[in-house]
């Protein structure tokens, strides 16, 4: 049985429409005038036991509605969801133990305390026992190397260190199921990369169902076997990372090393050359036609090297998302061409 | 799945309950000791109103003494300053610094998520760091008290009451306190409905200072041609200050003593649900609307 089952779930809300002025702030006194905003509409998803997710798509695509409702903030306007056999906007206390809801612009931690406070406070609230809590502890906080700051007031730790601090806060009762929402927000390279590491360390140990939302595609590509896309409150895509690029990018980027610069000599008219740092040549092929292209290369010229690779991740889902976009426009049209 | 959860049963024993709120405590404690200074300057302001007050019917004592009268409405100027300084006493255990205002911003920046996402409940944190943080004042504020009450010990004229009272005013304090915090907390959760509560506060505030007695004694308000104080009995703002002050000097004494002490007892009763309402509806309200 799967551990997260969604369906057909939407969540829509109304906001509160204010043109510019003073004129539109008086007018806002006596009659307002609200739209109707679908955050999340009609999605269906099932995650099993031991995956790890993630959500991909433009800001406001829904992302964050979609982990709020898992972990029960928000209800629903319509649709089903159940998460490890719970439905998460009951909040009933068994399912409040059994998950973790990290958000990297929100604190959770007491701000003017030493981290190993708020910890000590998450023992109690999840009820978790004394040795099982030190053994927790020690390893989380050896993991992400952060035991010398346990007893720092948090409002002194770094960025960094203090993202850290929230993950040991959300783990020490060993939740099933983890959301992480944009966890590695402005934070630096190394940074980022430590928490990635920790997280797939983690996630393989534990074996725990985990959700993630992040800009950051370093992020997805180490840890996510599987991406969805959501744009305009829709799933878009399901699959691998594997997957979207198949379906995304149409091309492939083709690097030569020519045996010396005059091998050069005509491959710089090709068409899609991106950039000629001699003997070096770059240049974008259709993907059917990367053979013969190279063939006909090889052919006539000298050439020391090839390289042929995958276009960087970030274009591949910009053009998803654009994508998307333009799906979605279409739909609209098409809805509005009918009505 | 990951190990064993080691809670699995439905609900929590009272004594991991305890644990909880123990453990809550001590955390509140610790912050609240945290900014010693902030605190410690905090303390001995709140003496400042009293004093300027006790000055302020010194001179309109002076005034009525002119006209061969020693007393307003029953009050001699020692009974006065006694009657402040009781309040004083009453108001450091009714008043909430900070606890509307701090509901309201957890609920516009959305802070209040964390108890929808956690298994503990928001109004229990609330009062057990408010209690926390009362506690750690008291222990600060003794000192200066005791020394403000020793120097006026002459305007006691009565001196120390009965067991009896004693017993019915400490009760009545513990009650103040609870009154105050479910009062404004019941004030704080309309930013579920309105966001910004700053002027829902700045009524209160008002109508606490005018009619609890914490500006001047109750008596002094007017029965006609409105019976101002004839209403006043019939709201709550009278048991967090007027209340205590008046059990301790006397002011009520037998039934009508018991018979206040049970209805400050009703309105924290009805302040308890109606905040309890508020908190359900509010969640649900926030939970069904985003954020």
């Amino acid at each position: 049985m799967p551990v997260i089952e969604i369906k057909n779930l939407s969540k829509s809300y109304r906001v509160y429409q204010k043109s510019e002025g003073v004129m539109a702030s008086i007018k806002g006194l006596f009659h307002r005038e609200y739209k109707e905003v679908h955050a999340v509409s009609d999605i269906s998803l099932e995650v099993e036991e031991g995956e790890f997710v993630a959500f991909l798509g433009p800001n406001g695509a829904g992302k964050t509605t979609t982990l709020k409702l898992l972990s029960g903030v928000i209800n629903p306007t319509s649709g089903t969801c159940s998460v490890l056999g719970h439905v998460p906007w009951e909040r009933k206390n068994e399912y409040r133990r059994r998950f973790a809801l990290v958000m990297g612009q929100k604190n959770q931690l007491w701000w003017d305390l030493p981290a190993a406070e708020s910890f000590r406070l998450n023992q109690h609230i999840y009820g978790i026992t004394a040795d099982e809590f030190d053994r927790t502890r020690d390893e989380l906080t050896d993991m992400l190397d952060v035991t010398r700051l346990l007893s720092q007031p948090v409002r002194e730790l770094s960025l960094g260190e203090r993202m850290k601090m929230e993950l040991i806060a959300a783990l020490l009762h060993k939740p099933d199921v983890l959301f992480l929402d944009e966890p590695t927000i402005g934070l630096d390279v190394i940074a980022q990369h430590k928490i990635q590491q920790f997280l797939k360390h983690y996630q393989e140990t534990q074996n725990n169902t985990i959700l993630l939302t992040s800009h950051y595609m370093k992020d997805i590509s180490a840890l996510c076997k599987r991406v969805v896309i959501i744009a305009g409150g829709e799933i878009y895509h399901d699959g691998s990372l594997e997957e979207i690029v198949d379906r995304f990018s149409s091309h492939k980027i083709v690097t030569l090393q020519m045996a010396n610069d005059r091998s050069l000599e005509g491959l710089q008219n090709l068409p899609n050359v991106i950039s000629v740092e001699a003997p070096k040549i770059k240049f974008r092929v259709d993907r059917d036609d990367v053979g013969q292209t190279l063939g006909e290369i090889l052919g006539l010229h000298d050439v020391d090297d090839i390289v042929v690779e995958d276009p960087p991740l970030e274009d591949v889902i910009a053009s998803a998302f654009s994508d998307a976009a333009q799906q979605q426009k279409s739909q609209q049209e098409a809805i509005e061409a009918n009505s | 799945m990951s190990q064993a959860i080691p809670v699995t049963e439905q609900s929590l024993s009272l004594g991991q309950r305890a644990r909880i709120w123990w453990t809550f405590f001590q955390v509140a404690i610790n912050e609240r000791l945290v900014y010693r200074g902030d605190f410690m300057i905090g303390t001995l302001m709140r003496f400042l109103p009293t004093l300027t007050q006790i000055f302020l019917w010194w001179a309109i004592y002076d005034v009525v003494a002119q006209s061969g009268s020693d007393s307003i409405a029953s009050y001699r100027y020692g009974d006065m300053v006694a009657y402040y300084l009781m309040v004083t006493i009453a108001r450091a255990f009714s008043s909430m610094p900070g606890l509307t205002k701090g509901i309201a911003n957890q609920v516009r920046n959305g802070e209040v998520k964390k108890f929808l996402i956690q298994p503990i409940d928001m109004q229990g944190c609330l009062l057990v760091q408010r209690i926390a943080h009362k506690l750690v004042y008291y222990l600060i504020a003794t000192l200066p008290f005791a020394l403000v009450f020793f120097l006026c010990r002459d305007f006691f004229i009565d001196g120390w009451p009965s067991t009896e009272v004693t017993i019915v005013f400490f009760a009545s304090l513990i009650l103040t306190f609870l009154l105050g915090f479910f009062m404004e907390s019941a004030i704080g959760l309309i930013s579920f409905w309105f966001l910004e509560v700053t002027s829902l506060t700045f009524i209160y505030m008002l109508m606490n200072f005018l009619l609890s007695g914490h500006m001047f004694p109750l008596e002094l308000l007017p029965e006609s041609p409105i019976n101002v104080r004839g209403f006043v009995e019939f709201l709550p703002f009278k048991y967090l200050a007027y209340f205590p002050a008046a059990v301790f000097l006397g002011k009520v004494d037998g039934p009508e003593m018991y018979r206040g002490l049970a209805i400050e007892a009703s309105w924290v009763l009805f302040f308890i649900i109606i905040s309890r309402i508020m908190w359900i509806r509010g969640v649900k309200r926030y939970s069904g609307y985003g954020g």
